[in-house]
């Protein structure tokens, strides 16, 4: 076991942790507001709204991640009407490219979450919300969707973590991250298993807080219950 | 375009297909180690030493919590002289190198270890308690008891479990593409690199996955639908 080398790479491992949590930060969030929408078309009564949010859940969740960012990079910048459009500006870019794969992907994963979520919170709530004489909207703002997330979070977390995971997968489309950066130590310094130590033990940080601020989060959205 | 998917030497059909194939044998090759994995863990975890508790727990930790392709690039560049300084322990000397069929099933299989240990730990703790006893005022011998009682029990109820890890497993293996085996994954990327027309290639392996997907969900609803029917009629009677 080399130590010296373990230190050396852990400084420059740790300069891929900003790209790794830009990364998971913009796509889950623009993923979780995707999801609420994907989850109310599926629960719609409208039977092509919640076909098709059914096939989109199904297609993301049929297929690997690495085949999605390589389908979205690779595949659309073939043709040239996507070259000359004002989408090229956007997918041109690796960044915004595995971003997009991401936020599709954890749209279709939180989109289910949200949706047992939602199923969960019971329907005399709702009532009370409109004998109170709340519109739609407001009591979906105010009593569905607090409750479904506190129902929801759990499982969210896990989510979370699942992110962090995939994120190491933009490092194929040139995004050096932690695991960019790891692999490309490994290639020069073959000594895989230390650097594996060392970068694992930055995700296994990382999952670890998160783990610790959804369990803290839990506590707060449901005080009687703590 | 559709002629770049032909069968024969023009096209890539046949190609794919093949490679299709040997998505399905490392998923499966993949699927059977982990459950090995997954039941000898699932034992420690259950076990009451202390040592091998903590050996299961930090294992499905790690694994779980690390990134898939990480624990891949571990096992493609240092399984090799993993292997190589154990045979030097057993007297060989001599430079080995393994397969990527084999270090893929490794890769795939050890994560898939991890998540079948959390499948097959819950399935035994499901299977009531009042079991092991009737076991045991039968006189069964342990070994009996596990596989003519709690075998049979536990298998049923990790069913659903193990749809999912196959499903992770299945999609897991695309990143043994790094590894040169050609699945789908990688025979895709040749092909749009060769051929210049990577959107056919990647919508292509995009298909075959989802066909594969929905061949297994089948074949685990049916499973299920098999597996339960039992339980229902003994649940109702």
């Amino acid at each position: 076991m080399d130590f010296e080398l373990m230190y050396e790479s852990f400084f420059k491992l740790i300069k891929g942790i900003p790209l790794t949590l830009e990364v998971v930060i913009i796509s889950t969030i623009l993923g979780f507001f995707l999801a609420i929408l994907v989850a109310l078309m599926r629960i719609s009564k409208k039977g092509y709204l919640s076909k098709t949010a059914y096939y989109f859940v199904y297609a993301v969740r049929g297929t690997p991640l690495l085949l999605q960012i390589f389908f979205i990079y690779y595949g659309l910048a073939q043709f040239s009407f996507v070259q000359e459009s004002f989408l090229w500006i956007v997918l041109k870019d690796p960044f915004w490219c595995a971003i997009i794969a991401l936020t599709l992907n954890t749209c279709a994963y939180s989109s289910e979450i949200i949706r047992g979520g939602i199923q969960s919170v019971s329907k005399g709530y709702l009532e009370a919300g409109s004998a109170l004489g709340m519109g739609r909207i407001l009591s979906f703002r105010i009593i569905m969707l607090p409750l479904a997330i506190r129902q929801a979070l759990p499982a969210y977390g896990n989510e979370l973590i699942l992110m962090v995971k995939a994120s190491s997968l933009v490092s194929t489309v040139t995004l050096m991250e932690i695991t960019g950066i790891a692999r490309k130590i490994i290639s020069q310094t073959f000594a895989p298993i230390e650097i594996f130590l060392v970068a694992g033990s930055i995700y296994l940080l990382i999952n670890f807080l998160i783990t610790r601020g959804i369990k803290v989060a839990e506590n707060k959205l449901s005080p009687d219950l703590a | 375009m559709l002629e770049l998917l032909s069968f024969g030497d023009q096209g890539w059909g046949d190609e794919m297909l093949l490679a299709g194939l040997m998505t399905i044998l490392v998923s499966l090759s993949s699927v059977c180690l982990g459950l090995l994995i997954g039941v000898i863990l699932a034992s420690f975890k259950l076990s009451k030493s202390k040592i091998l508790k903590l050996t299961a727990e930090i294992y499905t930790t790690v694994v779980r919590g690390v990134p898939e392709l990480l624990v891949i690039y571990l096992l493609f560049f240092g399984g090799s002289s993993a292997v190589m300084y154990f045979a030097k322990i057993f007297g060989y000397d001599g430079y080995i190198e393994l397969n990527a069929f084999t270090i893929g099933t490794f890769a795939v299989g050890a994560i898939s270890g991890a998540y079948s240990t959390e499948v097959i730990r819950g399935a035994i703790l499901a299977v009531p308690k009042g079991q092991f006893e009737a076991g045991e005022t039968l006189g069964m011998s342990k070994f009996q008891m596990n596989l003519q009682v709690i075998f049979p029990q536990v298998a049923r109820l990790a069913l659903p479990g193990i749809g999912n890890v196959w499903q992770i497993t299945l999609k897991d293996t695309s990143l043994i593409s790094v590894t040169a085996l050609v699945e789908i994954m990688r025979q895709a990327k040749v092909a749009a690199a060769s051929e210049h027309e990577p959107f056919v290639f990647y919508t292509t392996a995009i298909l075959l996955y989802l066909l594969i997907t929905t061949g297994s969900n089948k074949f685990f609803n049916k499973a299920e639908k098999k597996f339960s029917k039992g339980f229902v009629v003994e649940e109702s009677a």
